[in-house]
């Protein structure tokens, strides 16, 4: 713990007001001001205000009122805003972040995918004791990375409180790709109910949020669509497994306000762009719960960073943003014309949206929704009901071949169960071009190429009914002990998703790579998703000494249970 | 009331018994002073299934009630259930024809197991025959999602009783759903007090059409079909009460 401070203060109402103005919050923060990130005119404008520079930052957390989607809300706000600020660093720095905790309850700060000593990884009980009530925390670690990320609470249910605000890191040397400007595009879900009383909905009554259940004209129209003996076949597969095969998304669009920066769809936030300029929009999913689907009509996307990790560049049309990823693309709007960013939900309950647009005021036609998808057979996977397709079936007997000598698969090689080549629930293959995992590629092999000495496979688990979230069945406080990663060694973490939900899995400290069949060029991800039903892999480098936390980074199912802790030792 | 002190002294020790449950530790090397990374929450909720007026076509009107409630984690909870009927114009106190206090364990995905003490009898008043039982029941949901709960009885004179409810909620709109729920009771011995004959007593169909007003609130309206078979028929008869009925009811759902 280099450096590390714990600063006490009693807290007088008059010294968080003189705390609150030696940390630079003007009385126009308190009212609401978007934070610097925000800016229209991105990071080249001259007028670039808010955002908090490397390598010192001081953070103030409160409680305040602030309007959200056009009513009053009391959000957790970082320096007087709900996002917070953009943390901007440079790789070599040695940043050192100040965060003060001006609430009346405990609280802490993760920088998420950022690789740093264990203690100032910002996880109660795991990293530090957290921050007290007036109590400030010093951060200092060096940087040693670059790309975009993103920082937020691990104390409770906070992060769904708008605790949360995206961290850039520009790099020390060129990256592989150029750009004119920059914006940064952070998604969020935002609830006015208490983020304890959401969960207690979801603990308490099965499918609280869900108000697009099949009902019985659904029944009626895939009857007329695939004949009775499919449509019966199919739904009594779901009704004796006593699911639904609507629960898309635990918490939907029925409490959430879908947010883009933190602002509502009609607030119709605008990014500026001038003609010909190659823009760069960092997308960074810092929902509690919401996965999005993210595009922009009339424009095609280029892939150029996943995790905040270049990868060789994909073009597309759409991408499937999972919780806490981030996702780099470019795009070159060659028309003086206005563009729509749209972020759908993927249970189809509500979108983000912001323009892009040459001038402020304008706005371009929004594209029409998606109606909600119902889960199928590739769902049932782990149930031991026909999860593997015929391909994959084919697949496996290529891929003995591709063993190595103590059985194990080649380093890099998919598991038999991935289907890196879908994009998931919801989006019509062949429809538009969508990013898949598969697409995914490192510009160059991670350093690390060892062979994996061992493996260790985890079951995601859960019970909808009980909202109970797991790992191999039991939860965080059915746990007697951590996972263990030796020191040093290079070890393949198998993830088998035996529920029907889909989960974004998230190592802190180390990075995992993905295996998704691109041998060398695996690229490396601090969040997995894993779709229902389906087996992934990732091949981690335990280089990173001491406890380190790991679990579902939908904020409720970890309220639930699906946590770990992680001892590399 | 004896037997109403002791369900309450028994109930409370198996209260003392559930709350305790261990915290959690995943055994890592972390300081004693720092807080667990996940807190772990009890919770609680009360559902009132049925608070409904019946309007049978034989017998009296009657204000009816079928309640539960549970507080606990995610294995152990208490249960408080309780049903029971208020008739109108008869000049007695309400009934419960069960106050239950259960210890209740998940057991399987959908299953919880069930046990406890029972109390059957005047809600507050003397106005009814009563006596205490000791309960085992399985709560859960069946296949195709039809919610089960079957209970043995064994009361306090050594009588053992049974029954079986089960229902089923088909959704016509995200708001309208028609639910058919069924009940059966059943008996080990003849107990002429509380009308129970040997062997299967009654049987009771009903639907209800209810409509979410918001998650927590459902209105609904429903009729019902219920009929005595048996050595409980017979009972009935000789006190010269219907052994077959039917009505309509109109009610309300809440969950708390």
């Amino acid at each position: 713990m280099p450096g590390s401070g714990v600063i006490h203060h009693p807290l007088t109402r008059r010294q968080i007001l003189k705390g609150g103005a030696a940390l630079g919050l003007g009385s126009a923060a308190a009212l609401g001001v978007r934070p610097g990130w925000a800016d229209p005119w991105g990071r080249t404008s001259v007028y670039a205000k808010g955002a908090e520079e490397g390598p010192e930052v001081a953070l103030a957390i409160r409680r305040e009122a602030l309007p959200i989607d056009g009513q009053s809300a009391r959000p957790m706000t970082i320096n007087g805003t709900s996002p917070g600020p953009l943390i901007r660093l440079k790789e070599g720095q040695e940043a050192v972040l100040k965060v003060t905790n001006l609430l009346d309850e405990p609280t802490s700060i993760h920088w998420h995918g950022l690789i740093l000593p264990p203690g100032m990884d910002g996880v109660p009980g795991v990293s530090f004791a957290g921050i007290a009530p007036g109590e400030t925390f010093t951060y200092r670690f060096p940087v040693r990375q670059n790309g975009t990320y993103w920082y937020h609470s691990h104390s409770g249910l906070q992060e769904q409180l708008g605790h949360a605000g995206p961290l850039i890191i520009d790099a020390a040397e060129r990256e592989p790709f150029r750009y004119d400007r920059e914006h940064v595009l952070l998604l969020t879900d935002w609830t006015f109910e208490d983020p304890m009383s959401v969960f207690r909905n979801l603990k308490t009554a099965e499918g609280y949020y869900n108000a697009k259940e099949r009902t019985v004209a659904d029944f009626f129209a895939d009857v007329r669509e695939k004949g009775f003996a499919a449509t019966a076949e199919m739904r009594s597969m779901w009704a004796k497994m006593r699911m639904s095969s609507r629960d898309i998304a635990d918490v939907t669009g029925s409490t959430y306000s879908y947010l883009l920066n933190g602002h509502a769809p009609q607030e119709n936030w605008t990014a500026l762009f001038k003609r010909g300029e190659r823009v760069r929009l960092r997308v960074i999913n810092g929902s509690a719960m919401s996965y999005f689907d993210v595009r922009i009509p009339g424009l095609k996307m280029t892939v150029v960073a996943a995790d905040g990790q270049p990868v060789q560049p994909v073009p597309v049309d759409e991408f499937r943003i999972a919780v806490a990823e981030t996702y780099d693309v470019l795009v070159a709007p060659e028309d003086d014309t206005a563009y729509t960013i749209f972020a759908e939900s993927m249970d189809r309950s509500g979108y983000a949206r912001a323009t892009l647009a040459p001038r402020e005021g304008m706005s371009a036609e929004l594209p029409e929704r998606r109606a909600i998808a119902d889960r199928g057979m590739e769902a049932m996977g782990a149930h031991g009901m026909a999860g593997m397709d015929h391909g994959t079936m084919a697949g496996m007997a290529g891929e003995r071949s591709r063993m190595s000598a103590n059985g194990m698969l080649a380093a890099g090689t998919a598991q038999p169960g991935s289907r890196f080549g879908q994009a998931g629930i919801g989006i019509t293959p062949g429809e538009r071009r969508t990013l898949v995992y598969g697409d995914l590629k490192a510009f160059t092999p991670w350093p690390d190429r060892r062979a994996p000495a061992r493996e260790l496979e985890l079951h995601l688990t859960g019970n909808m009914e009980r909202y109970i979230w797991s790992f191999d069945g039991k939860t965080f406080s059915e746990m007697t002990g951590p996972l263990h990663f030796h020191h040093g060694e290079r070890l393949r973490l198998i993830l088998i998703n035996d529920t029907m939900m889909e989960h974004p899995i998230h190592l802190h400290g180390m990075w995992m790579e993905l295996e998704n069949g691109h041998g060398e060029l695996i690229p490396r991800k601090h969040t997995l998703n894993v779709k229902p039903g389906e087996r992934v892999s990732a091949l981690i480098t335990a280089d990173a000494e001491g406890s380190w936390a790991f679990h579902c980074h939908l904020l409720y199912h970890m309220k639930a249970g699906m946590f770990r802790v992680v001892q590399v030792s | 009331m004896n037997t109403r002190n002791v369900v309450i002294g028994i109930s409370s020790a198996m209260a003392l018994l559930v709350l305790p449950t261990a915290q959690a530790e995943d055994g890592y090397a972390a300081p004693a002073d720092w807080p667990p990374p996940m807190v772990k929450h009890h919770l609680g909720m009360v559902l009132i299934d049925r608070l409904e007026y019946a309007l049978p076509d034989e017998g009296q009107e009657a204000l009816v009630w079928d309640l539960q409630a549970w507080f606990g984690g995610d294995v152990n909870r208490v249960y408080l259930k309780s049903e029971g009927e208020n008739v109108q114009g008869d000049g007695e106190d309400a009934e419960f024809e069960s106050l239950e206090l259960l210890y209740s364990r998940l057991i399987a995905d959908f299953w919880e197991l069930q046990g406890g003490v029972g109390y059957q009898g005047g809600v507050f008043s003397d106005d009814h025959a009563e006596r205490g039982y000791g309960v085992v029941g399985l709560q859960g949901v069946m296949p195709y999602g039809i919610e089960t709960d079957v209970v043995l009885r064994l009361s306090d004179a050594g009588d053992v009783s049974a029954s079986i409810e089960g229902e089923y909620d088909l959704r016509l709109t995200q708001r309208l759903s028609l639910q058919p729920r069924t009940e059966i009771a059943l008996a080990g011995s003849e107990v002429e007090t509380f009308g129970v004959g040997e062997g299967l007593n009654s049987v009771r169909v009903g639907m209800r059409l209810g409509y979410a007003v918001t998650r927590r609130i459902t209105p609904y309206v429903g009729a019902y079909w219920e009929k005595q078979v048996g050595d409980t028929a017979d009972l009935s008869r000789a006190g010269g009460d219907a052994t077959e009925d039917r009505g309509v009811v109109a009610g309300v759902r809440l969950l708390l």
